[in-house]
């Protein structure tokens, strides 16, 4: 290799640290930042210390928007992954009139700004008299987040060998049957992946949660309302939290994720 | 596959179709077009009436301050794009191309741990990173610099656009450009075309649709965002999400918001179907 390529390839090593420093500064220095005595940080960092997490762990509202967060998010795990199997099966075994309307009915969701899903779904939901309920959030994430749930499931199917289904209903299994001892099992990785992976969707989101849930405060509402106020260092310690349960989640998924290739049918 | 005959298989196809098309119709396509339907209805003493009036389509779109914010919200988008793209590709380059297998994998990997991190915690962590008093002017201070004001500028918002974009535009890039077949790099380099040229006639044309796609994606995020200008350009310019913020929260003008509302996605969708087109036109004589 020529020297010129050489200083050329450590440039660009250098780069991409740089920019990956620049992606996971934040992340990094709030988790600093949450456990430093000072209230407003500065370089030279203040001590250690646990203040805003004894102080996080003493208010009551923070433990009512833990559980609120827990509820929500860990039903919308269960409808969305539900609604995304049910989609991504329909699309794996059948063709059908109006299939591309039909896939954009469960894709479109997240290409359009929360913010707009928002407001829509605040005056939807205060006309039909379901607003500001914790159940109205739990609806909102699930349609956010069941394109994902169906995507992690629909890959999976398409690693599915189309005779064995065909197999199944040949030794006089019905189609329920097929459905029950075959497709289902087959898909297990997938679908516990996909619970976890829209439970950690749902868990970080807060512009639909925030306009939908009127006093039933999730915990990324209760981050965006201290935010508002003031310099709060209680915001590090609970975004801390919130990251350690969300990329507990994800691992989990990635778990699911890789099993699936190892165990090959 | 067998054909679907008989009642019992049609109820069993019913059974995994229907739920989609019931839930979405109920609480996705209802809300949007009630959303569309709002647009006209009428406020009267804080509360709204339905009805069919032109009256908020007009209110909004003789305003100069709805188009002010248009403006610049468009632009300011197109300008977090362009960064977004350009400080993605050189690391994207680089991981596609002179970087080992494992190394792409675990940076992927590492790429997706933001999209799992609350973004408003960024957001607030830049902010106090930023600030007059924060962690780079500090250290800025050592050498003699600064301090210098980065929040409430375009400088600030444009850093809360890269936190919430340059993860997905970098992946994007990274895994378009690493399906390129290599064997064509070598062959334009073979045939004497120059590093530079080959990033430009080979390496973009042949990851051309990746690349668009990436662009769509970190321009609706950009356009779509109010955390950004809100927290880190202190609301200087109202964006159009800042400007559905205010009417619905502080004004009560559901019917307002809903036009802007309206009017963003009906742009996103024009530069989403217009940016879609152009990358899967197929290349002359190609």
């Amino acid at each position: 290799m020529m020297k010129s390529n050489h200083t050329l390839n450590v440039m660009l090593t250098v780069y991409v640290i740089l920019i990956f420093m620049f992606i996971f500064a934040p992340i990094i220095f709030s988790m600093i930042f949450s456990f430093n005595s000072q209230r407003f940080p500065t370089i030279p960092l203040g001590h250690f210390s646990t203040e805003w997490y004894q102080k996080i762990l003493a208010d009551p509202d923070v433990w009512d928007a833990a559980r609120n967060s827990l509820i929500v998010s860990s039903c919308t795990a269960a409808v969305a992954t539900f609604l995304g199997f049910c989609t991504a099966y329909s699309d794996y075994r059948y063709n059908f009139r109006f299939k591309g309307p039909y896939l954009a009915l469960i894709l479109l969701p997240p290409t359009i700004p929360l913010i707009i899903m928002a407001l829509a779904m605040l005056a939807w939901f205060s006309k039909i008299g379901m607003s500001g309920q914790i159940y109205s959030i739990i609806i909102a994430h699930s349609v956010l987040t069941a394109p994902f749930a169906m995507a992690v499931i629909r890959l999976r199917l398409s690693q599915m060998d189309p005779d064995l289904e065909a197999a199944a209903w040949n030794l006089g299994g019905s189609e329920w049957a097929t459905m029950r001892h075959v497709i289902i099992p087959f898909c297990k990785p997938a679908i516990f992946s996909g619970l976890f992976l829209t439970a950690a969707v749902s868990f970080d989101e807060f512009a639909v949660s925030w306009f939908v849930s009127g006093l039933n405060k999730t915990l990324p509402v209760m981050i965006l309302e201290i935010v508002q106020g003031n310099i709060d260092p209680q915001v590090n310690a609970i975004g801390t939290f919130v990251f350690f349960i969300s990329m507990t989640l994800v691992v989990l998924a990635q778990i699911f994720f890789a099993s699936r290739q190892m165990k090959s049918f | 596959m067998p054909i679907s005959t008989g009642r019992s298989t049609k109820i069993y196809a019913l059974t995994w179709r229907l739920p989609i098309i019931i839930w979405q119709f109920f609480f996705f396509v209802g809300p949007v077009l009630f959303m569309v339907a709002m647009s006209f209805f009428l406020v009267k003493n804080y509360r709204m009436t339905e009805a069919f009036e032109f009256i908020n389509w007009y209110k909004m779109l003789t305003r100069g301050y709805f188009w002010d914010s248009y403006k610049y919200t468009i632009l300011i988008s197109m300008v977090s794009t362009v960064c977004a793209m350009g400080l993605a590709f050189p690391a994207a380059f680089a991981l596609a191309f002179s970087a080992s297998e494992t190394t792409r994998r675990w940076a992927i990997f590492l790429l997706i741990i933001p999209f799992f991190t609350s973004y408003l915690v960024r957001t607030f962590s830049w902010f106090v990173i930023l600030s007059e008093g924060g962690v780079v002017n500090a250290v800025l201070g050592h050498i003699g610099l600064g301090p210098y004001t980065m929040l409430n500028t375009h400088f600030g918002t444009l850093v809360g656009y890269m936190t919430l974009t340059l993860p997905l535009v970098l992946i994007l890039q990274t895994v378009t450009m690493s399906n390129i077949d290599k064997t064509l790099i070598e062959a334009a380099r073979n045939l004497g075309c120059k590093p530079l040229a080959t990033i430009w006639q080979v390496i973009i044309p042949l990851s051309k649709t990746g690349l668009i796609i990436a662009g769509i994606f970190c321009f609706i995020l950009s356009f779509g965002d109010f955390v950004a200008p809100f927290y880190l350009g202190g609301s200087q310019e109202t964006t159009l999400p800042i400007l559905i913020l205010d009417t619905t929260k502080s004004g009560q003008q559901w019917p307002r918001a809903a036009v802007v509302a309206i009017m963003m996605m009906a742009t996103l969708f024009a530069i989403a179907f217009t940016g879609i087109a152009i990358a899967y036109r197929k290349r002359k004589g190609a």
